[in-house]
């Protein structure tokens, strides 16, 4: 079958042209999400006229685009204003105090979710800008989006009001003080190619294409190195799985990081771009793939410009692309932004992101190692994951594999934000206790009530646990979670029903709908920790209900977003931070 | 003469169900073999002919080694696989799947089979009160076919028919997320206006009413419908030379619906407007 896809302006030098028919059409689906974002992008929604025209042009059911469209927080389907601020109202920025200013704003420029003359603020889930303890994403029809961090009231009115606006206004990140890093040693540098090459840069890639795959996948074995995303599951395991598969095969840099508290991954991105670019090409040219993408979360816009900018420098130096280094080798790297949807970091709701079907999870197995994105085995890491690479490569992954401890090699970057003197993150051997991080940070700043780590899917530790050594064998012994690395202190002044109860809508927010013990059980959780903490609930039943809840989301959910909905509730309850009884 | 083709046997692998050792064959699902061996295990979303969704969960069966517990629609079956059918961590999971999933729609229409694993598992449908649920309005937008989302308990098998496992016309899609998520045309257009062809394929796969014969959503709301007293004629569609078997379903002399079974070669259950809708011509007062 074949079809006019030429669009609505016909002109008579279409007439003669085919467009390769229905199947080429069709195989143009994952264009989907990037046609959405530059109608979005353009003109701060997407109309209905605009579904139409692009499922006419990808060959598309218009309420399959609608689908996809709907799914996600940063496209709009109704029209709204052409500027949309979305301001952190996560539990980093609530610890350190964010109330304050959202309640400034509210009352200098109004409510939210209204058309305030042509503006609208909204609050957001975390924008990983946690170090800042205020933040502001703002879409820009027509422009470029704008990130404040820290961000006031009047500078995000201003970023509204003003008909130009300023550019980004982001504090730095803090270089790390003490002990010398690796992961973070061109932090605040923002180096140019030449300069990421003076510093070792693309040796690692060097020594890649003269020792062969098979070698580089035998580093990675060797060293250790467990995923850095979350689920710490070997990355020398997926290597090897997706290098013995033949045929076309991806590799996918994983850099949605949404965890709420976790920011690691944007200063990598922004501060080290070719790092990861040079990690992401090793990764591709080891397993066999010809094709990389970098789905990056659509709130990090500072990130992906510095990823776009690198990209043009290494393909213009020939170290992207056909023949990288006259090795005679192909790698291609595309970014993909995502659109405001946490579950997109799940691996599997990535691929189907970036295929251009709604961000769904899928039930595993098939893994992504045999079979992902589009339905090809795919290597997927995590961006500090592929930030370790080079270094294995150079330095030996056996090198690597005696930092840290047995079980946890190497080191890890922790952000530690909430109430501490300067949060921010941190690099560390594995072993490094909790009470290291936060004195790092320059310590609490007033009493520790508890700590969470691992973000919004983390635990809560109370402050006379606060040895706990962070590896993944420490931290599993006590039943809860490193997750991404994220270590929030809260002090005596924070409302811990609260937090809690924000964690808990956040995920009831983010469930995708899929199945039914995540799609209902987050929103009754929430709802029953809204009833336990009032007077008029009955604190038994409650806590049966939470405690079956957890149950069905722990072993029901297709998902890890499911599977972890109820675990930092969980720990809240045990360690007595919520739910005593008044 | 029909050439059929023979396929090699596949080679079959040892599990054990519930303590019992038996075979199946390589490829099949934990779910298959269990309604094999006559082995009850409930399911929402899933339908023979339509690709698994693992979206409901009411089928999950606890997998010996696995850290949650397994849909069993979709999981093949692997050499050694012990599997617990009813196990106290099955019946929890499955007694609260059916509990949310009566607190955030109207479960008075579903299938007999779900109406019954509700009453083997207890399930308390009041559980969780006054809970937040979005209240949707019956669509009436023509005379063939009503949706009531109410009544949905998004198994996914309308949009599977729609789309890439029947019809291919694609009208609807899941929009939103979460529990604020429908199935929807594009921006909610009513269906005269959307690609819909009205083959009410999405009708004959849906297990809880939400979508409806008109005549039947008529019927009941009159007080007139009463399956007990219907009766059910299998027949050819005689409208093309397809072959499509029908069901008419019968009450009162007039055919009130048309459904095909599920198992016929020619149709896996699914029909176009004309076999589905165009029966008019037969009723007794219309001729």
């Amino acid at each position: 079958m074949s079809r006019w896809d030429g669009g609505l302006d016909r002109s008579s030098a279409d007439d003669r042209v085919a467009y390769g028919g229905f199947h080429k059409a069709a195989s143009q689906r994952h264009l989907l999400l990037p046609a959405l974002h530059a109608v979005q992008d353009a003109i701060g929604w997407v109309s209905h006229g605009a579904i139409n025209y692009i499922s006419e042009r990808l060959t598309l059911g218009p309420a399959e685009a609608y689908g996809v469209a709907t799914f996600y927080d940063l496209i709009a389907t109704d029209e709204q204003p052409a500027r949309v601020a979305h301001v952190c109202d996560d539990i980093a920025c609530k610890a350190a105090g964010v109330d304050v200013m959202l309640d400034d704003l509210e009352r200098e420029l109004g409510p939210p979710r209204t058309d305030l003359d042509g503006v609208m603020w909204r609050p957001s889930p975390c924008l990983g800008q946690c170090d800042k303890g205020s933040a502001a994403f703002v879409q820009v029809a027509g422009g470029d989006h704008r990130v404040a961090a820290p961000a006031s009231a009047k500078q995000i009115i201003e970023i509204l009001r003003s008909p130009k606006p300023r550019d980004h206004v982001v504090a730095p990140t803090p270089r790390q003080v003490g002990a010398p890093t690796s992961l973070l040693a061109r932090v605040g540098s923002q180096p140019t190619l030449d300069e990421y090459r003076a510093d070792g840069g693309y040796e690692a890639l060097t020594t890649a294409l003269s020792k062969g795959s098979a070698w580089v996948v035998e580093q990675v074995v060797a060293s250790g190195i467990k995923g850095r995303g979350g689920a710490a599951f070997p990355a020398g395991i997926k290597w090897k799985s997706v290098a013995a598969h033949d045929g076309t095969k991806y590799v996918v840099c994983n850099a949605d990081e949404s965890e709420p508290g976790t920011f690691k991954d944007r200063v990598l991105l922004e501060n080290d771009p070719y790092l990861i670019i040079e990690a992401l090409t090793i990764a591709g040219l080891a397993v066999g793939a010809e094709r990389g993408y970098l789905y990056i979360r659509d709130e990090y816009p500072i990130a992906l410009r510095a990823i776009t900018e690198a990209l043009s420098s290494v393909r213009a130096e020939g170290l992207l692309g056909e023949d990288i280094l006259s090795s005679g080798r192909t790698f291609e790297i595309e970014t993909r932004r995502g659109a405001g949807a946490y579950i997109c970091g799940e691996e599997t709701a990535l691929f189907n992101s970036v295929e251009g079907y709604r961000p769904e999870p899928r039930q595993k197995p098939p893994f992504p190692t045999d079979a992902g994105l589009f339905g090809r085995p795919t290597l997927v890491n995590n961006v500090e994951t592929l930030a370790n690479i080079p270094g294995i490569i150079r330095k030996g992954g056996a090198a690597f594999a005696t930092i840290g401890t047995d079980d946890s090699t190497g080191s890890k970057l922790f952000c530690v934000s909430g109430n501490v003197s300067e949060p921010g993150v941190f690099e560390v051997p594995f072993g490094a206790t909790v009470r290291d991080l936060i004195s790092l940070a320059g310590g609490p700043t007033s009493d520790i009530a508890a700590v969470l780590i691992g973000g919004a899917a983390g635990a809560f530790i109370l402050p006379q646990d606060l040895d706990l050594a962070l590896t993944f064998e420490a931290t599993r012994e006590r039943g809860i979670g490193l997750g991404s690395g994220v270590v929030i202190v809260f002090d005596s002044s924070v409302d811990f029903v609260e937090i809690v109860n924000r964690i808990a809508e956040f995920f009831g927010d983010e469930s995708c709908g899929l199945c039914i013990p995540c799609r209902v059980g987050t929103v009754r959780q929430a709802e029953s920790l809204v009833r336990l903490s009032s007077s008029n609930g009955d604190r038994t039943v409650e806590l049966e209900i939470l405690d079956e809840l957890d149950r069905v989301l722990r072993d029901g959910s297709v998902c890890g977003l499911g599977q972890a909905a109820s675990v930092a509730v969980q720990s809240a309850l045990a360690l007595g931070l919520i739910g005593d009884p008044a | 003469m029909i050439e059929t083709r023979i396929e090699p046997p596949k080679p079959l692998v040892t599990i054990t169900v519930d303590g019992v050792e038996m075979t199946a064959p390589q490829g099949a699902t934990i779910l298959e073999t269990c309604r094999d061996a006559d082995i009850a295990v409930p399911t929402l979303c899933y339908l023979d002919t339509l690709e698994a969704f693992n979206a409901c969960r009411a089928c999950l069966v606890e997998v010996e080694g696995s850290r949650t517990l397994v849909p069993s629609c979709s999981r093949e079956v692997t050499e050694g696989l012990v599997v617990e059918t009813e196990s106290e961590r099955v019946v929890a999971a499955r007694k609260m799947v059916y509990e949310l999933l009566a607190s955030s729609v109207d479960l008075s229409l579903v299938d007999g089979e779900t109406a019954m694993f509700m009453e083997r598992y207890d399930v308390d449908v009041d559980r969780f009160g006054t809970a937040d649920r979005p209240v949707r309005a019956v669509k009436v937008e023509d005379d063939l076919y009503i949706r009531d989302y109410d009544k949905c308990i998004m198994c996914f098998r309308c949009v599977a028919a729609c789309g890439p496992d029947a019809q291919n016309t694609f009208a609807i899609d899941v929009a939103g997320r979460g529990l604020k998520a429908t199935i929807a045309t594009e921006f909610d257009i009513v269906l005269p206006d959307s690609a819909c062809v009205y083959c009410g394929n999405c009708i004959g796969v849906c297990p809880s009413g939400a979508l409806m014969f008109k005549t039947e959503f008529d019927m009941r709301a009159s007080g007139d419908w009463r399956p007990e007293d219907q009766t059910v004629s299998r027949t050819v569609c005689s409208f093309c030379g397809v072959g499509c078997n029908l069901e008419l379903h019968v009450q009162d002399n007039r055919i009130v619906t048309v459904t095909s079974p599920m198992d016929h070669d020619v149709t896996s259950g699914h029909l176009c407007i004309k076999g589905r809708f165009g029966w008019s011509h037969v009723q007794p007062d219309d001729q």
